[in-house]
């Protein structure tokens, strides 16, 4: 297939391009999300984006919570941005990063005013940026401004053998194009680590990719009260045939086809050592995964599964993919694209990674996804440990 | 090409994957190895269904378990060629 090299997408000031064109109001912390949900509510075309911490965070912990509500604010697939919080200075930390893009956001706070006033404030605004952002017209972008993140979920056996394999098709045909793409889930390649480790380019990405992990896992045996046998491999997972993390990981490798990474990507970090495969030291549950994912600017993202998971995302559409016959039957509503032909070999994988590159693009130019239709926006903070 | 109960995705592994709905006990089975693209037969010992494992040698306690010709896990119960081969009979090393 002769893969198309443009997709229509929202050029954005900073000189990326987005899927989508959202006007998200960002609550700072838990107790402004009321605030946030009644703007949201006023204002047609914004969305909120409630979730449940920023109050008390400290150390790492808060640097995250920032660099996921900034990075989150600085996606392309976000046109404009109002960001509310209980307190003015965290709130300014969060509007004076976001504006570096060039995007329009603008900060409020309800300390000394109230929620009633606030919201109609906040409307007025919010109104102004949703009439302006709607104005935005797709344009001509380079399939290199596609930044495309992967993880699975509620895999089974049929991941390891067939969806992730044809995800992993798709890096191989698109990457020599120019697109960034990320994988994530450390604690998911539990078993395959090693063989993970060496698919980094340089000595340092494998280094780094070794410290994450075992870090990872450190903190992992020493917080498990029993095998994790009932959490990894998850019932779900079970239940599709998958017996131990380690058929578990080498399944999940295969999103990745014979890509190498060239880097390791904290929490939420944005890449920036150019085009390429990114690691980003995330869980392996779905919506923080593609929580931090978004965060970290990309905006596609391919999402294979095998029993079924049902995951999207507020700013990132999120594409499934099954090669779970009984799951593309009974699901159908949540699966893009039905891959299980694979298995009775009516399909090879690269008639596979061609389907899922067109379907990639689809939803790039513009086609909502399936959990878009069904109002999936699952925005969740990851957290490293308990606040102050 | 011959109807495909099973598939084997390297050919070092000693077990399948089932992808039709579920075999018999006593069917005889088609495997595909993915790997080299060649094809073989086993007969299955259990109903096993969709996406679960069917072990393709005999295995003792302490053996091995090859997939994507890699270890995935130690065997803590013996198993007969032709078996299913899930929880109740394998283990993680790592955990």
């Amino acid at each position: 297939m002769d893969i198309p090299k443009s997709f229509l997408g929202y050029k954005r000031e900073n000189g990326r391009a987005g899927t989508r064109n959202h006007v998200i109001i960002l609550p700072v912390d838990d107790i402004s999300n009321a605030c946030a949900e009644a703007v949201s509510n006023n204002i047609k075309g914004t969305i909120a984006l409630p979730h449940s911490y920023g109050r008390l965070q400290f150390g790492a912990d808060l640097e995250l919570h920032f660099r996921t509500m900034i990075g989150t604010g600085k996606n392309p697939n976000v046109a404009a941005v109002i960001v509310i919080g209980i307190e003015p200075k965290w709130t300014k930390r969060i509007v004076d990063a976001i504006a570096k893009t060039g995007k329009p956001v603008e900060g409020f706070s309800i300390e000394g005013v109230g929620d009633i006033d606030t919201i109609a404030k906040v409307s007025k605004k919010a109104q102004e940026l949703s009439m302006w952002a709607s104005e935005k017209q797709r344009e001509e972008c380079p399939i290199s401004d596609l930044w495309i993140s992967v993880k699975c979920g509620e895999s089974d056996t049929t991941s390891g053998l067939a969806s992730n394999p044809t995800v992993g098709n798709l890096m191989d045909k698109l990457e020599p194009l120019g697109v960034h793409l990320c994988f994530g889930e450390t604690s998911e390649l539990t078993g395959a680590e090693n063989v993970c480790a060496k698919r980094g380019k340089t000595k340092e990405a494998q280094d780094k990719f070794m410290k994450t992990w075992s870090s990872y896992n450190d903190f992992i045996l020493k917080e498990a009260t029993n095998d994790l046998s009932e959490s990894q491999p998850t019932a779900g997972n079970i239940a599709g045939g998958l017996t131990t993390i380690e058929e578990k990981a080498f399944g999940n490798f295969q999103k990745i086809g014979s890509r190498e990474f060239i880097d390791v990507l904290e929490p939420a970090e944005e890449p920036s050592k150019g085009k390429g495969l990114y690691f980003m030291d995330t869980s392996s549950a779905a919506a923080e995964c593609v929580t931090l994912q978004a965060a970290g600017g990309f905006n596609i993202h391919l999402f294979p599964t095998g029993q079924g998971n049902i995951i999207g995302n507020p700013i990132e559409p999120v594409i499934k993919l099954t090669a779970n016959p009984l799951t593309a039957k009974t699901m159908s509503e949540h699966i893009d694209l039905d891959v299980s032909k694979i298995l009775s070999r009516e399909m090879n994988l690269d008639q596979a990674g061609d389907e899922l590159i067109k379907a990639t693009l689809k939803v790039a130019n513009g086609r909502l996804t399936c959990a878009e239709a069904l109002g999936h926006k699952e925005f969740v903070m990851t957290k490293l440990y308990r606040s102050a | 090409m011959a109807k495909t109960d099973i598939i084997i995705h390297d050919k070092k592994d000693n077990v399948g994957v089932i992808v039709v709905e579920k075999v018999n006990k006593g069917q005889d089975c088609g495997c595909w190895i993915m790997e080299n693209d060649a094809s073989n037969n086993i007969k299955s010992e259990a109903e096993i269904p969709l996406g679960h494992k069917i072990a393709l040698q005999d295995f003792k306690e302490g053996d091995t378990i090859i997939k994507y010709g890699h270890d995935i896990g130690k065997v803590i119960k013996s198993i007969k060629k032709g078996d299913h081969v899930h929880v109740h009979n394998v283990k993680t090393k790592k955990w």
